[in-house]
């Protein structure tokens, strides 16, 4: 009889998809609403940024140090050189956006690989990784980059590349640890006495469950490797064929006192920019714990 | 009789921690005969728990042998391990730790299926569906996750899983201890109830003596790493030989308030440090029959007839 009562209790729950479980519980956080609302306009500027403005953004169009609002035209005005900064934002936005998450990936390919192997394996496997991640820890990973694209030239390549080899290793750590915990768990130790092999059990129990940390430090990674591309821009560092965020704010820098907008502009992309992520980054960890209230 | 089933012998399983080593388990034998439960008792931290986890090579033992329906797992690699273990499976303590919170229950108790190859999708869903029934979940508890199950289910799902693969052993690690007493009851009529349809043996660690007793066909007894006592279940309750057991048969509650006491009370109820155990007989320090001899010479397992088997100088005497 009790049985036949839970029958009809999981008959009324319906089941649903874990994916669009995780959205729902996404949007049921106002930080994690904010942050997609925030990326989604990124999002757009860099995908209509052709459609927007065809024409190159690092072409001169009108004249020098035009105020935003002055001319419909150029809705955000000028820089010294006459380019237009709205083209400029959007333009830039495809860069920024798209240097975060191609560093961001290469970062996460060596950091959650070091650190599950690592954090499975134990023993001589995993000092000699640790040892190797401190060494790239001890050296601050801004100068690290900064060197790199100083000798190998900088393009986007390089800079993504430099941003990759450079912010793995506190990725590493944490999967490191999360692993390490989640390794020696009945979960695992079920898993592993029903015969699966160390692949599976990395790859479809471990990982799994520790994707929600690392899919929050993801999320801030992108987030860092903007910030750093900009940095990079700043200091003259960028590809110099591309318009990016940071590079105008360098450039605009010297007339911030008297044409605030040229440096302005481009800095309230990049804090939209971060900012977005970081709330996602929130977000995504509060709802990607499936022990967490909502469900 | 004939070769048993799973047969363990001598198996020692160490721990090298940094204020020293310990003997978890220290040269134990046991076996385990198609379709018998053996109940293995202790108090926490004998090493019952190791002694399971060492037989499905989740901790490493450090010598002895295992051996399972003619196969040595102990000295096996852990990818020739792998075939074997289709017929050795086992429950864990706490289910709620033991099944991936992300997995839906129908992939966790096809997972065994999955990794060893059984069936098509459809035969394995059909396997899955089938599990559950026996088990006495519906078949629509196959799309939910497992915090949406009680305790007591989510233990019928870990049994599920472990019956998977029609296995020959299931060592169940106090497969009810983590659950209320009215769920405990359902669980182990679940047990009964499979054992007796599909012929499977079960090594059954508890610390519960009561559902010991409801249980099991035999009976091992361990004390700081070894056994002390074995013997069918009658022979244990009715006249336990050696003096641990009757301290643990006397510590369980009863519900008669004038059941005489079998044994003087205990010379002292501090569990020796593991770390460094008594010399001779492990229980000596706490026994109440203790002499000198006691000390010095490790007592071996002597038989009494009726296959009841105990680790005592004084058996005959006290």
């Amino acid at each position: 009889m009790a049985l036949l009562d839970f029958g009809a209790a999981v008959a009324r729950r319906r089941p649903r998809a874990a994916a669009d479980g995780l959205l729902v519980r996404l949007l049921a956080r106002p930080s994690a609403v904010v942050g997609l609302a925030l990326l989604a306009i990124v999002l757009v500027a860099a995908a209509g940024a052709d459609r927007f403005f065809p024409e190159d953004p690092l072409a001169m169009v009108a004249l020098p140090l035009l105020p935003p609002g002055e001319d419909p035209a150029f809705p955000l005005g000028t820089d010294m050189l006459g380019r237009d900064i709205a083209a400029g934002v959007f333009h830039g936005a495809r860069v920024s956006l798209l240097i975060g998450v191609v560093a961001t990936l290469v970062s996460l390919v060596i950091g959650v690989g070091i650190g599950a192997l690592a954090g499975y394996y134990r023993g001589a496997l995993d000092r000699a990784l640790m040892r190797v991640t401190e060494l790239f820890q001890t050296i601050p990973p801004f100068l690290f980059a900064l060197a790199i694209v100083a000798v190998l030239q900088p393009s986007i390549p390089t800079i993504v590349g430099a941003i990759g080899v450079t912010s793995w290793p506190s990725l590493a750590r944490l999967v490191r640890a999360e692993v390490l915990k989640l390794r020696t768990s009945e979960m695992v130790e079920a898993s592993i006495a029903l015969g699966a092999g160390d692949a599976r059990i990395i790859l479809r129990h471990i990982l799994p469950n520790a994707a929600g940390p690392i899919l929050v430090s993801a999320s801030i990674l992108v987030a860092t490797a903007i910030l750093t591309e900009s940095s990079l821009a700043f200091l003259g560092l960028g590809d110099p064929n591309v318009v990016s965020w940071g590079g105008m704010v360098g450039a605009g820098r010297e007339v911030l006192r008297t044409d605030w907008y040229v440096a302005t502009l481009p800095g309230v992309a990049i804090v939209i920019a971060v900012l977005a992520l970081n709330l996602l980054g929130d977000g995504l960890n509060d709802a990607l714990d499936p022990r967490s209230g909502r469900r | 009789m004939s070769e048993p089933l799973l047969a363990v012998d001598d198996l020692v399983v160490r721990f090298d921690t940094p204020r020293g080593t310990v003997s978890a388990v220290d040269g134990v034998s046991l076996h385990v005969a198609r379709g018998e439960t053996l109940g293995l008792v202790g108090e926490s931290g004998c090493g019952k728990s190791t002694l399971g986890r060492a037989i499905l090579r989740l901790v490493e033992p450090k010598a002895g042998a295992i051996r399972f329906d003619g196969d040595d797992l102990a000295g096996r690699s852990r990818a020739a391990l792998r075939s074997a273990r289709r017929g050795l499976q086992m429950v864990f303590q706490d289910p709620a730790a033991s099944l991936d919170p992300r997995w839906t229950v129908g992939d966790l108790i096809a997972e065994p299926l999955h990794i060893h190859g059984v069936g098509t999708r459809a035969e394995r869903k059909a396997k899955v569906r089938d599990l559950l029934r026996q088990v006495g979940l519906p078949p629509e508890a196959a799309e939910r996750r497992p915090h949406a199950f009680s305790g007591g289910q989510r233990q019928r799902i870990g049994i599920a899983r472990a019956l998977a693969l029609d296995p020959k052993v299931v060592v169940l690690d106090e497969p009810v201890s983590a659950l209320d007493v009215s769920v405990q009851a359902q669980i182990l009529n679940l047990l009964v109830d499979l054992q007796e349809r599909l012929g499977v043996a079960f090594l059954f660690i508890s610390h519960d003596l009561g559902v010991v007793e409801h249980l099991c066909d035999r009976v091992a007894v361990m004390y700081l790493g070894r056994i002390v006592e074995s013997a069918p279940r009658e022979a244990l309750f009715r006249r336990p030989a050696h003096p641990y057991s009757r301290l643990l048969l006397d510590a369980a509650p009863s519900l008669d308030a004038n059941a005489p006491r079998r044994t003087p009370a205990p010379a002292s109820n501090e569990l020796p440090s593991p770390y460094d155990p008594p010399s001779g007989c492990r229980f000596r320090t706490r026994c109440p029959h203790a002499v000198e001899r006691c000390a010095v010479e490790t007592p071996k397992l002597s038989d009494l007839g009726a296959g009841q088997h105990v680790a005592c100088h004084r058996a005959g005497e006290i």
